[in-house]
């Protein structure tokens, strides 16, 4: 009896071993970099709602997904500029002779091919203007704008860019299906070590 | 006051007239004189005639720099630059790590910081501070290099003005992959977008495939907590990638099927290529500088030791030359142990100088057989627009008669 309790426990103590060496192998896989597959969740963090996510969730994406309701237009952005904006990108977002602008210009003919970059000459997606203002801008008081107040700004910069007419009211609809002149220009990074220079 | 200087820096303590002194200096005086301020160099210590006579200060809560030895930033209005020329050897101290944000640096309770994982996921989830140090750790070195890492113009230019927008540390944290695997990543993603709690709230999109490589969330530099300029509480790390997709103060990652095309990827960090403008370049390619000897240091006919450092976004050092005739033969340097993937590595060259001007120059090779080109190549490559980001041209000193150390700028025409 006494010898049979004895064998009883090394075969339960042999078991207990087996089963933490496979619990620890486990965990060891998902220390390194190779880590996507096989690997047991962990547990911490918490989950969170839509409500939450939302309160931070403020992207655009070129297809327009991101965008909020509301609209604007050029007159309106024009006014908002002249108010928020001319301190650090000029009046009209222009540059002005001999003067360095603390938020560069933002507006030019699209035909030109100077060294200056501007909204109408290297931007190459309408929507990464509402996305960047609105979080952004202005400088001094980022995330104060209201979406209407965005949109009426993307009005105006894409009207004194000449892309849009001076009667353009922009909303979720219509900004993503703008085709900035600087689009065709952009290309994917095709470097990829090796010999060649690129 | 001079006696209050002297008190406060034996007892390492910043007196309550000196810390006033510097609120009100810091709200009234624009900021030039605030630089100025910071590049003031402290007041020397009285020193003993022999230092073995009198017993020296005791042991302190916090250890500071000789003060005879003073290496500082170089900032401008939106970024500072490591003093490269001063370093030693490949870890950079956080302190003298480069800056370079968007909207300043913002000021985080860690208590209150969190990181949003959400988009194409299976759960979306809010990980703290404390959560992340929860889970594996992992430390590595690798450097960090600003994509705009490039000056010249003139001769009087140290590496910390051409290119001190490198640094590197050791940073600890947790794989991007593990915490990926926690969520659960849905199929259909190809992309992730990283943004952070700034003022800039700045975003980069980053292809998921990194993730899965080498990409991690870290909270440690150099053994201690990340410095705020470095992304206090935690910043994502993209090992060989362009700084500014390392996204710092790091609040938000969204899975994407598309890229988002933010403000940075498009309009900034990229560069005319011909007649294109080429974006998504994420890889630094290779690069090496002599630090020594570099302007504004002076050498003497005789035994030189040429040193510097080399790097490759793409992985190893393979190996870097050292010209001492203006290009015209090279031979291999030393590389100084450990050589690690994607982070600076030391180089040294033991030269004779027989006293005639020249020029030295580096070249470093890649694991991937890319070979450091020269300014005139790189031109040649992408055309005569040339200019802006992933500039990486051969960096050449002149060596005068007199042994002084000057930069040659070459045209970018």
């Amino acid at each position: 009896m006494k010898k049979a309790m004895i064998i009883f426990c090394f075969v339960l103590l042999a078991v207990c071993c087996a089963i933490n060496k496979i619990s620890v192998a486990q965990f060891r896989t998902g220390v390194p970099g190779d880590s996507l597959k096989r690997v047991p969740k962990f547990g911490f963090g918490r989950t969170v709602g839509k409500a939450e996510i939302a309160e931070w969730d403020i992207d655009v994406r070129p297809d327009g997904k991101g965008l909020p309701a509301g609209k604007g237009d050029v007159e309106t952005g024009r006014l908002i500029f002249v108010k928020k904006c001319t301190a650090c990108h000029g009046a009209e977002g222009k540059q002005p002779p001999g003067v360095k602008l603390l938020g560069g210009v933002l507006v030019s003919d699209t035909l030109s091919t100077g060294r200056v970059k501007t909204i109408g000459n290297y931007w190459p997606y309408a929507t990464t203007l509402f996305d960047y203002i609105r979080r952004a801008m202005p400088y001094n008081l980022p995330g104060s704008l209201s979406n209407d107040e965005v949109y009426a700004l993307s009005a105006y910069l894409l009207h004194a860019n000449k892309i849009i007419g001076q009667t353009a009211v922009i909303d979720a609809g219509n900004l993503p299906k703008i085709i900035m002149p600087a689009r065709k220009m952009f290309v994917m990074d095709d470097r990829t070590g090796g010999k060649e220079i690129r | 006051m001079q006696e209050e200087d002297k008190m406060s820096q034996k007892s390492g303590k910043i007196s309550r007239r000196t810390l006033l002194g510097g609120v009100i200096a810091a709200a009234v005086l624009p900021v030039g004189n605030l630089l100025a301020i910071g590049n003031s160099k402290p007041q020397l210590p009285a020193v003993a005639d022999d230092p073995t006579k009198t017993p020296g200060p005791g042991p302190s809560p916090l250890g500071r720099r000789s003060p005879f030895e003073n290496p500082v930033r170089k900032p401008s209005d939106i970024s500072s630059r490591t003093p490269l020329q001063d370093m030693h050897s490949t870890i950079t101290p956080a302190d003298l790590h480069f800056e370079r944000h968007h909207a300043g640096v913002p000021t985080i309770d860690p208590a209150k910081h969190e990181l949003l994982i959400h988009g194409l996921v299976g759960t979306a989830m809010k990980f703290t501070l404390a959560d992340l140090k929860k889970f594996p750790s992992v430390t590595r070195i690798c450097f960090i290099e600003c994509a705009g890492n490039f000056r010249t113009g003139k001769e009087e230019m140290t590496p910390q003005d051409i290119l001190g927008l490198t640094s590197q540390s050791e940073w600890t944290g947790v794989m991007l992959s593990t915490i990926f695997n926690e969520v659960g990543i849905d199929p259909t993603a190809k992309w992730f977008l990283a943004e952070g709690s700034d003022a800039a709230v700045m975003t980069r999109t980053i292809p998921l495939a990194k993730a899965w490589d080498d990409a991690m969330i870290v909270y440690a530099q150099n053994g201690e907590a990340i410095r705020p300029e470095q992304g206090y509480p935690m910043r994502l790390l993209l090992p060989g990638f362009e700084g500014n997709m390392n996204i710092k103060w790091l609040r938000r990652i969204e899975l994407s099927e598309e890229p988002y095309m933010t403000r940075e990827e498009t309009s900034k960090y990229t560069y005319p290529v011909k007649d294109k403008i080429r974006m998504f370049s994420f890889e630094l390619d290779a690069r090496s500088i002599i630090t020594y000897p570099s302007y504004p240091a002076k050498i003497a006919k005789g035994y030189v030791q040429i040193r510097g450092l080399a790097w490759s976004g793409r992985g190893k050092v393979n190996q870097v030359e050292v010209s001492t005739d203006k290009g015209q033969s090279w031979q291999k340097a030393v590389l100084q142990e450990p050589v690690l993937s994607k982070a600076h590595t030391y180089f040294r060259f033991d030269w004779d100088w027989n006293g005639e001007a020249t020029e030295i120059l580096s070249r470093v090779t890649d694991e991937t057989g890319y070979l450091q080109p020269t300014l005139k190549q790189l031109i040649e490559a992408r055309g005569p627009n040339i200019g802006g980001y992933h500039m990486n041209p051969v960096t050449t000193w002149q060596i005068k008669q007199d042994g002084s150390v000057l930069f040659k700028p070459e045209p970018l025409k």
